[in-house]
């Protein structure tokens, strides 16, 4: 089990030898907290005056977030905030991608792969270890996001009720939990296609079609088509631990050695 | 150390014909040898290095190494054997030092830390030990990639062309690295096309294309396909004496090449004597004696010639 992190060490000083990955790792993350900070920062100020204290001028859509403590505006930001708990999630998404979908066939470009799998190192210390170097930095990302765009929260004068909204059940099971199972999917499917390929560039192209779903999924909700409350997050969780074990399994009985070793085309 | 029955790899291809690429192997290599296994391009011993290694799987036949049967205990072999594989592959990026860790720790080395100072100084990098293995030049890239290959001090090594293309310089560094190994007594089952490196430093040569051709030590390859043949250098020569001297028992040719006589025999330490008495006696002027040694690339032609690989029809 020690050579999964020996795989992660080796896996993280590559990386981080590229500025561009870096460069990724931290700007995505602060672009993706600076939206919605600075979205909500220009509601408030605008809000103050125009819909004041008025219930009745609000949507009906936009009452069914209205906590009872909560003032028109304080509604119009929850619906606003809700909008941008998907940009969330997407964070553990994006990052890892480019790193695991590179992870092997990288490898293959480089002819690194052939000493390595010389080792006695075992096919599920190898996956895990490139797995986990990817997902690790991405889960971390996306929980550092979500404690910046806390502390900014009263920082731009968003009420105490919104913020309580935001440290709910449902928000928190979406970026604590969520979000890690979508790391470790996004990260097990790039690997997949990554073992499958030998061509880097194809494996980050066909790996970056991930943000399909969640961007599919931001717009449905935009649209109204689904509004997320406990009991779906909760059922979306189930669903990701589901599609977790199934990459996983998926991956680790369809690596084969030789295949990856000798295939090229 | 090692030892194979008809180790057999065809390569399936989706469309056209199968490649056989290793065809009835038998190999059979002791502790402490050097084994040259000797052949053009394509012939297939990079894909039997990689089945000795565990990397992939043969289609047919069974072999032993470090006496652990292919197949059964994979494992087993891959910690007992180290590979310098046809492209070193170096995470070129990450220091020597950062390289030769990795390697360490995944091979399961007792004291990494000391273990790899050792194979640093041993090349003379450890004040490089820090700079990205990139910036090293070829030979001493080749060189560190074989020390990493060493790191859990295995049993048996395997050398895909250790010196294909590096410019002399560097591949006389690794070749005397080699030899050094050599002294150490390891045993080394290494790849080559280049055929006086395969003569200094093998002390078995296995000719080979898809299938084993011969296998001996360059000496009695030399022997088996040319026999022994003596050069006499005279002042010059009279065609009356070919005669006398292919009458001598043990004499099997003469040929005269200019001021030359090239005889062939099974024992010329006997024989030598004896021609040089009757060639005196007939009045020759001899200047040098001497045996002629054909190159291993003689040899080496003589039977890639007739070997032409197989035609298979799909
Ligand atoms: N992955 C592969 N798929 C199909 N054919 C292969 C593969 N690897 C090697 N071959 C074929 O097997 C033969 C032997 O190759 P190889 O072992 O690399 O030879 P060598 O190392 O002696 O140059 C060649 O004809 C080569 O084309
Ligand atoms: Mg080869």
């Amino acid at each position: 089990m020690k050579h999964i992190w020996t795989i992660i060490d080796k896996e993280w000083a590559e990386v981080f030898q590229h500025k561009m990955v870096l460069f990724t790792m931290i700007f995505i993350p602060l672009f993706l907290v600076a939206l919605p900070v600075l979205m909500l920062f220009f509601t408030g100020q605008s809000m103050g005056g125009e819909i004041a204290d008025d219930f009745s001028e609000l949507p009906p859509a936009l009452l069914s977030f209205c906590a009872a403590d909560m003032t028109p505006g304080d509604c119009m930001q929850v619906y606003l905030i809700n909008m941008f708990m998907l940009l969330f999630m997407m964070i553990p998404v994006i990052i890892p991608v480019t790193i695991a979908a590179y992870s092997v066939v990288g490898e293959k470009t480089t002819r690194s792969l052939e000493p390595l799998l010389a080792t006695p190192i075992s096919t599920f210390e190898l996956l895990a270890g490139k797995s986990l170097a990817a997902a690790i930095p991405a889960i971390l990302a996306g929980w550092v996001s979500f404690g910046l765009f806390l502390i900014a929260l009263p920082l731009i004068g968003v009420s105490a009720p919104v913020i309580r909204y935001i440290i709910s059940p449902t928000w928190l099971l979406a970026v604590l939990v969520a979000g890690p199972l979508m790391a470790i999917a996004a990260v097990n499917f790039s690997l997949f296609v990554s073992s499958r390929v030998n061509d880097p560039r194809v494996a980050e192209q066909i790996s970056v079609l991930l943000i399909v779903p969640v961007l599919a999924a931001l717009l449905a909700q935009l649209a109204g088509v689904i509004v997320i409350n406990l009991l779906v997050m909760l059922s979306f969780i189930g669903g990701l631990v589901l599609v977790d074990i199934g990459l996983i399994y998926l991956g680790v009985s369809i690596f084969q050695r030789e295949t990856i070793l000798t295939r090229w085309k | 150390m090692i030892k194979t029955e008809n180790l057999t790899k065809i390569f399936k291809i989706k469309k056209g014909a199968d490649i056989p690429a290793v065809v009835e192997l038998n190999l059979d290599i002791q502790e402490g040898e050097v084994f040259g296994f000797l052949g053009p391009n394509g012939a297939g011993k990079t894909t039997t290095i990689r089945m000795l290694t565990t990397l992939i799987a043969p289609t047919t036949g069974t072999a032993r190494v470090c006496g652990y049967p292919l197949g059964e205990s994979n494992q087993d072999i891959r910690r007992n054997v180290g590979i310098l594989t046809e492209n070193p592959g170096m995470y070129e990026r990450l220091s020597a030092f950062k390289n030769l860790t990795i390697y360490a720790k995944l091979y399961d080395v007792e004291d990494v830390e000391s273990q790899v100072r050792k194979h640093l100084q041993m090349l003379g990098l450890w004040e490089r030990r820090d700079d990205p293995v990139g910036s090293f030049s070829k030979g001493m890239r080749q060189k560190l990639a074989i020390c990493r290959a060493l790191l859990h001090e295995p049993r048996l090594l395997f050398l895909d062309e250790p010196t294909s293309g590096l410019d002399p310089e560097a591949a006389l560094l690794v070749r005397s690295f080699i030899e050094e190994l050599r002294s150490q007594g390891r045993t080394i089952f290494m790849c080559t096309h280049n055929l006086n490196e395969a003569d200094r430093l093998c002390d078995r040569i296995g000719l080979f294309r898809t299938h084993l051709i011969e296998v001996d030590t360059s000496q009695n390859l030399r022997v088996k396909f040319f026999g022994r043949k003596v050069v006499i250098h005279l002042r010059k020569v009279d065609p009356a004496w070919l005669p006398q001297l292919q009458a001598l028992p043990g004499v099997q040719d003469i040929s005269q090449v200019e001021s030359k006589l090239v005889i062939t025999t099974e024992d010329p330490e006997n024989l030598n004597p004896r021609i040089i008495r009757t060639l005196v006696t007939a009045g020759a002027d001899v200047q040098f004696v001497g045996e002629l040694r054909h190159s291993l690339e003689e040899i080496y032609m003589q039977t890639m010639g007739e070997n032409q690989p197989e035609v298979t029809e799909s």
